[in-house]
């Protein structure tokens, strides 16, 4: 296994990236309140571990799919951020020119492979771009992420076996943060160990501890080397926490505010920041920098975004065919 | 009288029909513990239980075919979709199994189920999350589809499907749940398969359903103050449809345009046009015309959304051009 060195390099990499995306999720928070962001908007608050842990195992071609809370992930993958506020505000500078709005960002030039609203429905599209790395003997890995609700799919089950079957490069990853909605993991089966389901269709998988990237980069490594060297696919069950409401109307009736306090103290980027100071990578000075230029950028975002025009009207009729002239129904 | 919302109606035609028949259960994401993703099954568990009315996975392919199942057997179930976009994951159950069975086994087996839920858009949702499904479920011989457009037709209809033997779709919107209205306490029950005569009118003939039919209202108030005249029908039921109702006002009005959410090809009002074209001929006075959903994906941006629905606009333009007015 080539396991990486977590240098303070990379503690202060995952400090400003995870800071920059909760700060991200915060803004795209003010703004649906000031409705300038519409529809859902589901944050990724508390889940960053998984994120910053999972990119550090990632080589450059690998590709990256997931659900619907899924706007800070291509921003991990490289795409500039401006654009997928933009997005957010149903933007024409969007990246997908304010077609697609909170739940479906893609970027084909970063492998960031969207953002899909129909809960399972990434998980056969993850397995579909492992098939096709391994068809073109590419050598890249596709990391597909859930939630812990979605497991409950045909998709996932039709999908395991598939990929265990044909032997795919892919890395399954259920980010298990209590709840589908109001419904807890204990309430959608009859046991709570989500990566068991893996057993059945004979693929290696196993529990991973969340709120912690170096624990995160450790499960996922492991599954990514697997899956390259063409050991096939691996379920990992990554234990984490969303601190904020399914999306933004969820009076969250279904837990206490005692259990969401226990998880911000372990929050990820706390645990990242401790470490920093405590082993000296950087002073508290040097983190305030850091989080001054997480400000900056995030204002950044926003400007661009307010600024861009809304799509014209008559781009309703554009991407939908690659035929050009294609001849739509217009009474 | 006193006065509801549209998802209290919804509650309360379920639970009135569950205080009957201890054969009906509720199941669903969230219907239970949550009172339902849009509250429409609010109060339910406290009243009936867990036995009754059951919380479910995001399962709905497996949930859709336990309750077909347990029809078979003697239930009759309720099943809730969060909406009608997440049916699909369950549509070959509602398609091969619910609609089929009782032709298949030679009418051996009724299938006396519900399955309801919200459709088509809800504004900035985006593609898969705004879709008018009325045309593809009523395409398909088995199944009736139910689509109220407020909160009295709403209960009426809905204790008409839970009584009904077969299996019926009956569809809401997210933004219909709170639609407040006068309902009254006393039992009523409205027939499937007959269309609403919502509004008299003399000149133009507006056929819909659902809540887009509020396009229409709007409409109507500002080409009556034109002096156009427009009867507004609620088919309230899209299979069966009520084409009689239709065609006696087009031999009256002679002019037909139709209002509706879902895409064009072959959807209602594609339907509707055949029937009326072929019965009422020579009654009409101009062709007919459509306002309907673009012929695209919904997409998310405001400008877009403006774009592809129907509007009160529109629709007034569809009405002048076959009344040939200015
Ligand atoms: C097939 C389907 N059913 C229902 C929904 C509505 N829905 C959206 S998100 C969600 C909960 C999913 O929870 P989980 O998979 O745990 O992901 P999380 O939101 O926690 O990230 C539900 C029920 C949907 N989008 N698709
Ligand atoms: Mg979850």
């Amino acid at each position: 296994m080539s396991v990486k060195k977590i240098t303070g390099e990379v503690y202060l990499k995952w400090y400003e990236d995870m800071l920059f995306w909760r700060k991200f999720e915060d803004k795209a928070a003010a703004l649906y309140i000031q409705q300038k962001i519409r529809g859902f908007l589901h944050l990724y608050n508390g889940q960053e571990a998984i994120l910053a842990g999972s990119l550090l195992a990632m080589n450059p071609g690998d590709k990256m799919i997931t659900a619907y809370r899924n706007h800070v992930q291509p921003i991990g993958m490289g795409v500039d951020p401006r654009r997928v506020m933009a997005e957010l505000m149903g933007k024409d500078t969007g990246t997908s020119h304010g077609k697609g709005g909170s739940m479906h960002i893609f970027s084909k030039e970063h492998h960031f492979y969207g953002g899909h609203g129909i809960v399972g429905g990434q998980i056969p599209l993850g397995a579909g771009l492992a098939f096709a790395d391994k068809y073109l003997e590419n050598p890249n890995v596709t990391l597909t992420y859930m939630g812990d609700g979605a497991v409950r799919q045909g998709a996932f089950h039709e999908t395991l076996n598939l990929a265990a079957m044909w032997q795919l490069p892919v890395v399954f990853i259920i980010e298990n943060n209590g709840y589908a909605m109001g419904t807890s993991v204990e309430r959608s089966a009859n046991h709570g160990d989500i990566w068991k389901l893996g057993l059945g269709y004979n693929i290696p998988c196993g529990p991973v501890e969340g709120m912690n990237p170096v624990n995160v980069y450790k499960g996922v490594q492991e599954a990514v080397d697997r899956a390259r060297s063409g050991g096939g696919p691996s379920l990992l069950e990554i234990k984490t926490y969303r601190y904020k409401g399914h999306s933004m109307s969820d009076a969250q009736h279904y837990r206490t505010k005692d259990e969401v306090a226990e998880y911000q103290k372990i929050d990820p980027i706390t645990q990242v920041k401790d470490v920093i100071l405590k082993k000296k990578y950087a002073s508290s000075a040097e983190l305030e920098e850091i989080d001054a230029r997480v400000k900056v950028k995030v204002n950044e975002c926003v400007e661009f975004g307010e600024e861009s025009p809304f799509p014209d009207a008559s781009s309703l009729y554009k991407h939908i065919y690659d035929q050009e002239n294609y001849p739509f129904i217009k009474e | 009288m006193r006065t509801i919302q549209f998802r209290e109606a919804i509650a309360e035609a379920m639970s009135e029909e569950m205080r009957l028949d201890p054969n009906i259960f509720l199941c669903g994401e969230e219907v239970a513990e949550y009172n339902g993703a849009y509250k429409a099954s609010k109060g339910m568990l406290d009243e009936f239980g867990p036995k009754r009315v059951l919380d479910t996975p995001i399962s709905e392919l497996g949930f859709s075919g336990i309750s077909i199942g347990a029809a078979m057997n003697g239930l009759r179930p309720i099943v809730e979709f969060m909406t009608f976009n997440f049916s699909l994951v369950a549509i070959d159950q509602i398609i091969n199994n619910a609609a089929k069975m009782k032709q298949m086994s030679g009418g051996q087996f009724n299938i006396p189920i519900v399955f309801r839920g919200p459709t088509a858009s809800a504004g900035q949702l985006g593609a898969t999350h705004s879709q008018a499904f009325e045309s593809w479920f009523a395409n398909t011989p088995g199944l009736k589809v139910v689509i109220p457009s407020n909160p009295y037709d709403a209960k009426g209809l809905l204790k008409s499907a839970i009584r009904d033997n077969d299996p019926v779709i009956f569809m809401e919107s997210e933004q219909m749940y709170g639609d407040k209205m006068e309902v009254p306490e006393e039992e009523y029950l409205i027939p499937i398969g007959k269309a609403d005569v919502k509004r008299v009118g003399t000149d133009v003939t507006i056929v819909s359903f659902g809540k887009i039919i509020k396009v229409a209202y709007e409409a109507a108030d500002i080409l009556a103050e034109e002096g156009i005249s427009c009867e507004i029908i609620d088919l309230r039921t899209v299979r069966p449809i009520d084409y009689d109702t239709v065609i006696e006002s087009v031999k009256k009005t002679n002019r037909l345009v139709m209002l509706e959410e879902a895409w064009p090809l072959g959807n209602i009002s594609t339907e509707i046009t055949y029937m009326v074209q072929k019965r009422a001929f020579d009654y009409l006075d101009a062709p007919i015309i459509r306002v309907c959903s673009a012929d695209t994906p919904m997409a998310y941006a405001p400008t877009l959304v403006e774009e592809y629905l129907p509007n009160a606009q529109r629709l007034i333009e569809a009405i002048k051009s076959v009344s040939y007015a200015k």
